[in-house]
């Protein structure tokens, strides 16, 4: 679970739709790219058993990205996927929301995503409690 | 003696065009897009991740259309990409137990904490094709119910039979994980490394073999302790700030097996495990993989070598990889026009020397 504040708006803003965070966001304001967009990967692990030794599971795609404003603020990104647009927002983000426009992009942007995420994931465990089986027993005569 | 190699060219080009016609099939009918490969074939797509050892359902829903529906051949174009990306990383071992369950189910234990959960499963459907999704225009399906979710935790089963010691234990450690990406394959190895064989194996290597320990090849008595299909978070670290953040969710099956106990002298008897975890969602592969995982495990709980392809750790993890299987199945089919006449020309010297009743020169 994130900690910091910084590894929450960071770690929302990577499982992010990147088309939502666009709609949300879609000005960048003015930077210096210091690591232009870069697609690779990540290898993911697992553990034996679900809490042994770690092995390695599979790999998969990831986007990276850093840039600075021109206050000096310094902003990064490591996000699923491949799309460049969403690495070099989420490190826009970042950077903003280490100056004074925090509480505004908290309130229009990260607000609304953190809702979004959070009624994705209640509108799957309450599909997923549905399917939750309610066994009865049936009362046998010498037990009654 | 010299042979062509150049000539086939113009042959080769049209053979390509030609694949591509074929690939695209009677433009009457609309094209496939990507985007309704993934949406519409997800368990192919999930299929071509797990296997392709790459969680990307874009893709894999790309390499599922270039390759025209053949599995292998799309998981052959998803594999090949992998290696164009530089690894940025590694994450932390992903934790199954906060998985956000779309299905949880086990058949040791009817009530369980968190209960049965079911999902969207084939499970108790008739298996009779179902007419009405051949019309066209067809309106979506109204939305599934939905309940409160329970509050419950859902606790593994095998946390569960741990609590008493019933089972063995699985303790964490820090050891680093082997990666056959980056070092090749040793024997023997750790069940790190398998693991990690066993989760990009072909699923139908992988049930043929899970089914034969089944029919008595090393057989383990297996039960499935649970199976769980869920998201769970990626945590990897940013170097640049030097701390982890969740950079994405993946869809994970999860099996656990709880398998034949041993016991000693010394030891009370314990449940052994079996363990399979395979990217997106795929039952029969997570359990299969569980079941191989306990076979191959003989030696280290001191059990009989049957000599069940199962439980021959250079067997399975030989030629569990399909990509591996088919690059030399298929080289068969490349020329081998010298080594042939090589063969060739033998044989009809033997014939000579049959009819002469001579020996054969070498």
């Amino acid at each position: 679970m994130p900690a910091t504040a910084r590894q929450s708006w960071l770690s929302l803003l990577a499982k992010s739709p990147p088309a939502r965070l666009a709609a949300l966001f879609p000005e960048l304001p003015p930077h210096l790219v210091l690591r232009a967009p870069e697609i690779g990967s990540v290898m993911v692990q697992g553990r034996t058993g679900g809490t042994g030794a770690p092995f390695s599971l599979g790999e998969m795609t990831v986007t990276r990205a850093s840039l600075q404003l021109d206050c000096g603020s310094v902003g990064h990104a490591l996000v699923q996927g491949r799309d460049r647009d969403h690495a070099l927002r989420t490190a826009a983000l970042d950077a903003l929301m280490q100056t004074a426009a925090a509480p505004t992009l908290e309130a229009e942007v990260l607000t609304p995503l953190r809702a979004e995420a959070e009624a994705r994931q209640a509108a799957r465990a309450a599909k997923a409690a549905a399917t939750r089986v309610e066994f009865f027993t049936l009362m046998r005569g010498e037990d009654a | 003696m010299y042979v062509a190699v150049k000539g086939g060219e113009r042959a080769i080009d049209a053979a390509h065009a030609w694949l591509a016609e074929e690939r695209r099939g009677d433009p009457a009918v609309p094209d496939l897009s990507p985007a309704q490969i993934r949406e519409q074939m997800s368990l192919a797509v999930n299929r071509v991740m797990a296997e392709g050892s790459l969680y990307d359902p874009d893709l894999a829903a790309l390499a599922l259309k270039q390759a025209r529906g053949d599995l292998v051949e799309a998981v052959f174009l998803l594999r090949a990409y992998r290696t164009t990306l530089p690894r940025f990383g590694t994450s932390r071992p992903v934790d199954t137990a906060q998985m956000a369950v779309t299905r949880r189910i086990s058949a040791t234990f009817k009530d369980l904490p968190g209960g049965q959960i079911l999902g969207p499963t084939f499970d108790y459907t008739h298996r009779l094709l179902d007419f009405a999704l051949a019309a066209e225009g067809l309106a979506p399906p109204p939305p599934a119910p939905v309940a409160e979710p329970s509050s419950d935790p859902l606790p593994h089963v095998t946390a569960l039979l741990g609590l008493d010691g019933l089972i063995e234990e699985e303790p964490a450690s820090d050891t680093p994980a082997p990666d056959l990406t980056r070092s090749p394959l040793q024997l023997p190895a750790s069940r790190a490394l398998r693991l990690q064989a066993l989760a990009r194996a072909d699923e139908g290597f992988l049930l043929s073999l899970a089914y034969s320990t089944q029919r008595g090849y090393g057989r383990t008595h297996a039960f499935v302790g649970e199976l769980r299909i869920g998201t769970v978070a990626v945590e990897a670290d940013l170097p640049e700030l030097g701390f982890a953040i969740e950079i994405g969710e993946i869809e994970l099956t999860e099996c656990e097996s709880v398998n034949q106990f041993k016991g000693s002298k010394t030891e009370p008897a314990q449940f052994t495990r079996g363990y399979g975890l395979v990217p997106g969602q795929s039952e029969r592969k997570a359990i299969s993989m569980s079941l191989v995982d306990r076979a191959l495990r003989w030696q280290e709980l001191g059990e009989d070598f049957t000599g069940a392809p199962a439980q021959d750790e250079e067997f399975v993890l030989s030629h569990c990889d399909n990509v591996q299987a088919t690059g030399f199945l298929e080289h068969i089919k490349l020329p081998h026009y010298v080594d042939f006449q090589a063969e060739l020309e033998l044989i009809r010297r033997l014939r000579a020397a049959a009819g002469s009743g001579a020996e054969p020169q070498e």
